[in-house]
């Protein structure tokens, strides 16, 4: 922060220099202390330590897609936190979603909005569906010390392709792993604990090209699905009124779903599990 | 060790000053205007890629006039400062005065200790709650700042431009009003034989920061959408010309005796012009 705080209150140098329009690329330089993945790490493997970001999903819709997240975060045993937010919009045209280390996780998000939005402002152009995903690959990447000690984040990343000659392929989907690999994925994706069980149950039901009303409910369905039989993953809480997070990117922007139309789409599914629990 | 002329310091300030200032006045004028929806910045240019309007962070805007690649490169320092700022406390913590004093003590800088001095002159626009909360800084090329509340003009006859603002009657503007008043006092220096010009949408960059909005509030307004808000507001001035065609003929006039909030701008020219070049 020694560069925001110069002394005598002008722009330091490392502001003024030309470089390339990346906030990443300028906080190594401007301040390094800021990026998650420079910090030094104790030695040793220690993965319970801090609260774990569970199930997301993303799929493909007529005209975009939706992402959709459970609420709940784990350390060990234990619930950590029944209303964590892990579902974001990166920008105006795409949406991320994080599992794993909760900590990392939001930093990176915050870190990979300010680097969406200051590209933008500094070319006066945003950038394709593929640039951005690849942004978010390198900061991944960079993760990979602390991901080898059990700090590991991965997001999953969804957006409305401006440049898609098809609107009905306009929706795409890319997963990551770990290492920065990059992965674009057909239809439908899932990360975190119970992805495996929210995949099962999207493989059976997932329909391309349906409409936007009729994913947000399969999303929400296959929730239910992976926090049915994953014990870090939370189902809708309909005591507390938390409901899982859930956003659509089409052509008209990135739109979070509100509370009421998520207790609505929760409450539905809930009372169909009422009378047949498989779904 | 070879003898140099000597220069007064008095005499170095004075031909830096007139340097920046005469390269500043070449170029065509900016008016950033607060209205009723928001904050108005409108620029006369000749190229629609090299922006001299823009989004600096959620309430804040960049207006300059002067050298391109200077002011590119504070703009961007700018946005830096900001997304920095913003990363590392909050959203909220960035403020558009924060931004107009670190242009300040750069253009100082490097007005006092380079060369050759930055022949710029830049606006930081944050819009408020209401129009009574709007800040407008304007940073010349030496590094003074003014704090000029309501409307601000830059650029070539920049003073000219600032007094057909002044004499108009700006409570409650729509946007569409503002643009005609802006695009009004733009065309009415330059013209031949001193008769106003006719500003199409071509040569016009028009962008507002939108009260309403929360989170990031700059849109620029282009092709027929400006087109159509450019015509909304001369339908709208014939329209009250017919109605009343002798007051708002005397209107267009600078009056004087109009109680509108500028004694800032007259304190802030008085500010500037002890360093006008005193030529025997």
């Amino acid at each position: 922060m020694a560069a925001v705080l110069d002394p005598s209150g002008r722009l330091p140098a490392a502001f003024t220099t030309p470089r390339t329009s990346s906030f990443a690329d300028f906080l190594s330089q401007a301040a390094p202390e800021l990026l998650p993945g420079r910090r030094p790490l104790p030695l040793g493997v220690t993965p319970d330590l801090s609260p774990h970001a569970t199930t997301i999903i993303a799929l493909s819709c007529a005209g975009g897609v939706v992402m959709a997240g459970d609420r709940r975060a784990t350390m060990g045993n234990l619930v950590a936190s029944r209303d964590i937010e892990k579902v974001h919009s990166a920008d105006a045209y795409s949406l991320v979603g994080i599992a794993g280390t909760a900590g990392v996780g939001i930093e990176l998000v915050r870190l990979y909005q300010v680097e969406l939005e200051h590209y933008e402002k500094l070319e006066g152009a945003m950038l394709s569906l593929d640039g951005k995903a690849n942004r978010l690959a390198t900061l991944i990447r960079n993760n990979l010390p602390a991901a080898l000690q059990g700090l590991a984040v991965v997001p999953l990343f969804a957006g409305f392709d401006l440049d898609a000659g098809d609107a009905a392929k306009a929706g795409r989907i890319f997963s990551f792993d770990v290492a920065g690999g990059i992965y674009e994925e057909t239809g439908y994706d899932a990360i975190g604990s119970g992805s495996l069980f929210a995949k099962s149950a999207l493989k059976k039901r997932f329909r391309p090209g349906s409409s936007v009303e009729d994913t947000v409910r399969l999303a929400v369905e296959a929730l239910y699905d992976a926090a049915d039989d994953d014990t870090a993953t939370g189902g809708p809480d309909l005591t507390r009124k938390i409901y899982p997070v859930v956003m659509t990117a089409t052509a008209e922007g990135t739109v979070r779903l509100t509370d009421e139309q998520s207790a609505a789409v929760s409450e539905s599914v809930v009372a169909g599990r009422m009378e047949n629990p498989g779904g | 060790m070879a003898m140099q002329f000597y220069a007064s310091p008095e005499q170095i300030m004075r031909d830096r000053a007139e340097y920046a200032r005469k390269n500043i006045a070449r170029g065509r004028g900016v008016v950033v205007l607060s209205y009723a929806g928001g904050v108005l910045l409108v620029a006369e240019t000749v190229s629609v890629t090299l922006h001299k309007v823009s989004e600096i962070y959620d309430r804040i805007g960049f207006a300059a006039v002067g050298r391109y690649n200077e002011f590119e490169n504070l703009r961007a320092a700018g946005v830096r400062m900001a997304d920095l700022r913003g990363y590392s406390y909050d959203r909220r913590d960035v403020t558009g005065r924060a931004l107009a004093n670190a242009y300040a003590q750069t253009l100082g800088a490097l007005f006092s200790e380079q060369g050759k001095p930055f022949e710029v002159e830049i606006c930081v626009a944050e819009v408020g709650t209401t129009t009574e909360h709007d800040e407008l800084y304007r940073v010349t090329y030496d590094g003074s700042v003014f704090d000029e509340p309501g409307f601000l003009a830059m650029g070539g006859q920049a003073e000219a431009i600032a007094n057909v603002i002044k004499a108009a009657d700006r409570t409650d503007l729509t946007l569409a009003a503002a643009l005609h008043l802006a695009v009004t006092a733009l065309a009415s220096v330059g013209g031949e034989g001193g008769q106003p010009r006719t500003l199409a949408a071509i040569n016009l960059e028009v962008a507002i920061l939108d009260r309403q909005k929360t989170g990031r509030s700059f849109r620029r307004i282009t092709g027929t959408a400006l087109e159509a808000l450019l015509a909304q507001g001369n339908g709208a001035r014939t329209a009250a010309a017919a109605a009343a065609a002798e007051p708002a003929e005397t209107a267009e006039t600078p009056a004087p005796s109009d109680a509108e909030p500028s004694t800032d701008d007259l304190a802030a020219d008085a500010g500037i012009s002890p360093e006008e070049p005193n030529e025997p």
